[in-house]
């Protein structure tokens, strides 16, 4: 799924990436709202599926998926693409394996459910730390 | 329960009872023992002392025999030294009296010679008897049948005790008789001697149980023990007979008996059997009191140990108990903790959700269509009612996450001192807002501790949070205090709020037990509490009274280097 307001071209482009469908609609509706452009990908496989067909600033990663761990996500993504920023979303009590995620050469990570804004300002901290 | 308890009394008294029963069965041997060792060593004190007794017996048997031997043959030889004739002659009778007087001491009282018609033809002595006719005294003729005799005592014309030895001699063809008396006092002092103990004492019997000496003691004299004796008295080993009989006071009465002057005469010495045997039974007594005394002793010793161990048991048995109890709560905990984080899992994805939908509404609501609606504030309200419950969730979320698993469970050094002051700055604010003092008194120079910070923090922030809380609508002292007791050091949160019912206190640890109103809290904090404290190996206790106060006392451990080292 791509952004509709697709008029500028300073737009920042996001994949984010979570396998819980309802979750990652909503959060691209309203990324998107707020000038990005957002591609939802519902699992690992498909993640990795994208990320070969398009480019990326910022990637939203959530850590705990059903097919894939996404750490191994995390791998793959900085192999390919050592410049895109991957932001993590990791469970409550899960920092470990998020702080794991930092070694891999992760930009940064926030704790699941987090406020919308938090979400927002790290995710222009990062497009703004790769231009 | 109640009935629980009565099994239990039962079971520890039946303890105490078998350990009194062994230690009781231990010392029957010794009483097995000593009582043997009594009974023999009462057998060989019998013998020794009834070996004594003959001995003494015969010994003055062979005295007074050979006394009366003696005086026999005295007066023997001088039937057979000096004639009819000249012993007719009283100034001559006199002079061997005097001899013999002077050779015995005053034994012989007197001579007399009596012719063969029992007439005394001469006298010598201090009676005025002159020419006294025998001939119908049982002893002249009973003298006259054999060559000597000696006659009982008997009181004769004088009326004084005596007694008579005679020898019938002959001069041309007729029979004479040469007879001497011998003193009773003289006679009295052979036997009178014999004395031992209190009630030991001797006396001669003749065959018919007549006194021939004067006993020390008035008693009656009784030939009765001894007939058998003076029937077949040769017959017995050594010539001397033991009798023990009941005396007249109910004692018993050790009888000695041996035969004197063949036969005629029985020396008898008697003496309570109490008094022989007194040595022997002050022995026993002394024994008897010893072993009684140890027995008692053994059974008073037994008695407290028994009790004791009794008491250790029981108290082992009571730590046992309070053991299985915490594990069953720390089970409890555990598996509600397990329970809490599966659903605290699942719930945080819808209830994202629900908040993101609810912010996408928002989102939309700015849109310049529904600028004029009519309910447009409503819409933002209830969109943001939401919002705010939604965090509500995620926090309750968060909470059951952080029981189940804990965030930050890293071990590091941690001066105590500076964590509690740094939670208090973060108090201080609420705390001033609820109207309460925070007093603090810590210890100097804590040792470092050796835990999560993370975790040591939430438990003192949740019992300050807690004690705030407490003392809201009235304000109060908040007093938190350290100090050193052995392997811990304890901080005390205390606070003088309302205090909690008796009937809460044992659930304030429970998971969900809440009594903050809905919305409040969770129920989780203290819970969460007691499974951090208890994995770092402290404890947490808690002390309320109703109307004065809570005080919340936790104990830390401390590293066993920082123990050592008395820091």
């Amino acid at each position: 799924m791509s952004d509709r307001n697709n008029s500028q071209e300073e737009k920042i482009r996001v994949l984010l990436v979570d396998d819980e469908v309802g979750f990652a609609d909503i959060l691209s509706k309203r990324l998107g709202r707020r000038g990005m452009a957002v591609t939802s990908a519902y699992s690992g496989t498909e993640a990795i599926q994208t990320i070969r067909k398009k480019d990326f600033d910022v990637a939203v990663l959530d850590l705990k998926m059903e097919d894939m761990d996404g750490l191994k996500v995390l791998k793959i993504f900085k192999k390919a693409y050592p410049e895109m920023l991957v932001i993590m979303l990791t469970g409550h009590g899960s920092e470990k394996a998020a702080k794991e995620g930092m070694e891999y050469g992760a930009f940064d990570y926030l704790t699941k459910p987090c406020e919308l804004e938090d979400l927002v300002k790290k995710i222009h901290e990062a497009a703004h730390k790769g231009r | 329960m109640e009935q629980n308890k009565r099994v239990q009394n039962g079971h520890y008294y039946s303890l105490t009872r078998n350990m009194l029963l062994v230690i009781i069965i231990a010392i029957m041997p010794m009483i097995v023992v000593s009582s043997i060792i009594l009974y023999e060593f009462e057998i060989s004190y019998h013998e020794k002392v009834y070996a004594h007794l003959e001995e003494l017996v015969l010994k003055h048997k062979h005295n007074i025999d050979g006394f009366l031997k003696q005086k026999l043959g005295d007066i023997r030889l001088l039937g057979k030294t000096f004639s009819y004739e000249e012993l007719s002659d009283e100034s001559f009778l006199r002079d061997r009296l005097e001899l013999l007087q002077e050779m015995y001491g005053p034994v012989f009282v007197d001579l007399g010679v009596i012719n063969s018609r029992g007439l005394q033809v001469a006298y010598a002595g201090p009676f005025k008897l002159g020419e006294v006719l025998y001939s119908n005294e049982k002893w002249f003729q009973a003298a006259m049948k054999s060559d000597h005799f000696k006659s009982d005592v008997f009181l004769g014309l004088r009326g004084l005790p005596h007694f008579i030895i005679a020898v019938r001699q002959n001069w041309n063809g007729a029979q004479w008789i040469l007879r001497a008396t011998v003193d009773f006092v003289a006679f009295n002092k052979l036997v009178e001697n014999i004395r031992i103990g209190e009630t030991g004492f001797a006396f001669i019997l003749n065959r018919k149980g007549e006194f021939q000496t004067k006993p020390l003691f008035d008693i009656t004299p009784n030939k009765e023990p001894f007939t058998d004796f003076l029937k077949n008295g040769k017959k017995f080993k050594g010539g001397v007979r033991i009798i023990e009989r009941d005396g007249a006071s109910g004692n018993k009465v050790i009888y000695v008996a041996a035969l004197l002057k063949h036969g005629d005469w029985l020396l008898v010495y008697q003496q309570n059997a109490t008094d022989a045997f007194s040595d022997l039974r002050r022995t026993f007594r002394v024994t008897i009191a010893i072993i009684l005394l140890a027995s008692i002793c053994i059974v008073l010793i037994a008695l407290v140990l028994s009790k004791k161990m009794v008491n250790r048991v029981a108290l082992a048995d009571q730590e046992k108990q309070i053991m299985n109890e915490q594990i069953v709560e720390t089970g409890k905990l555990a598996s509600v903790g397990e329970l809490a984080a599966g659903i605290a899992h699942e719930i945080n994805n819808p209830v994202a959700i629900m908040v993101e939908e609810a912010g996408w509404m928002g989102d939309l609501l700015e849109g310049e269509e529904f600028k004029e609606g009519e309910n447009l504030n409503e819409f933002k309200r209830t969109i943001a009612q939401i919002q705010t419950q939604g965090r509500r969730c995620k926090e309750i979320t968060h909470k059951l996450l952080s029981f189940a698993r804990k965030t930050d469970s890293r071990i590091q050094d941690v001066q105590l001192n500076d964590l509690i002051e740094d939670l208090i700055g973060l108090s201080v604010q609420r705390a001033k807002y609820a109207n309460v003092n925070i007093n603090m008194n810590l210890q100097e120079n804590p040792p470092t501790l050796h835990v999560s910070l993370t975790e040591l923090q939430q438990i003192l922030l949740n019992l300050i949070n807690n004690a705030i809380d407490a003392m809201e609508k009235t304000g109060g002292t908040l007093n938190v205090s350290s100090e050193l007791e052995g392997d811990y050091i304890v901080v005390e949160v205390a606070d003088d709020g309302p205090g909690i019912p008796e009937a809460n206190i044992g659930r304030i640890f429970d998971p969900f037990f809440t009594t903050k109103p809905v919305g409040k809290g969770t129920g989780l904090g203290l819970s969460i509490c007691y499974g951090i404290i208890k994995k770092m190996g402290g404890d947490i206790i808690v002390r309320s009274t109703m109307d004065v106060g809570t005080t919340f006392r936790v104990k830390i451990p401390i590293p066993k280097n920082e123990v050592q080292t008395g820091n």
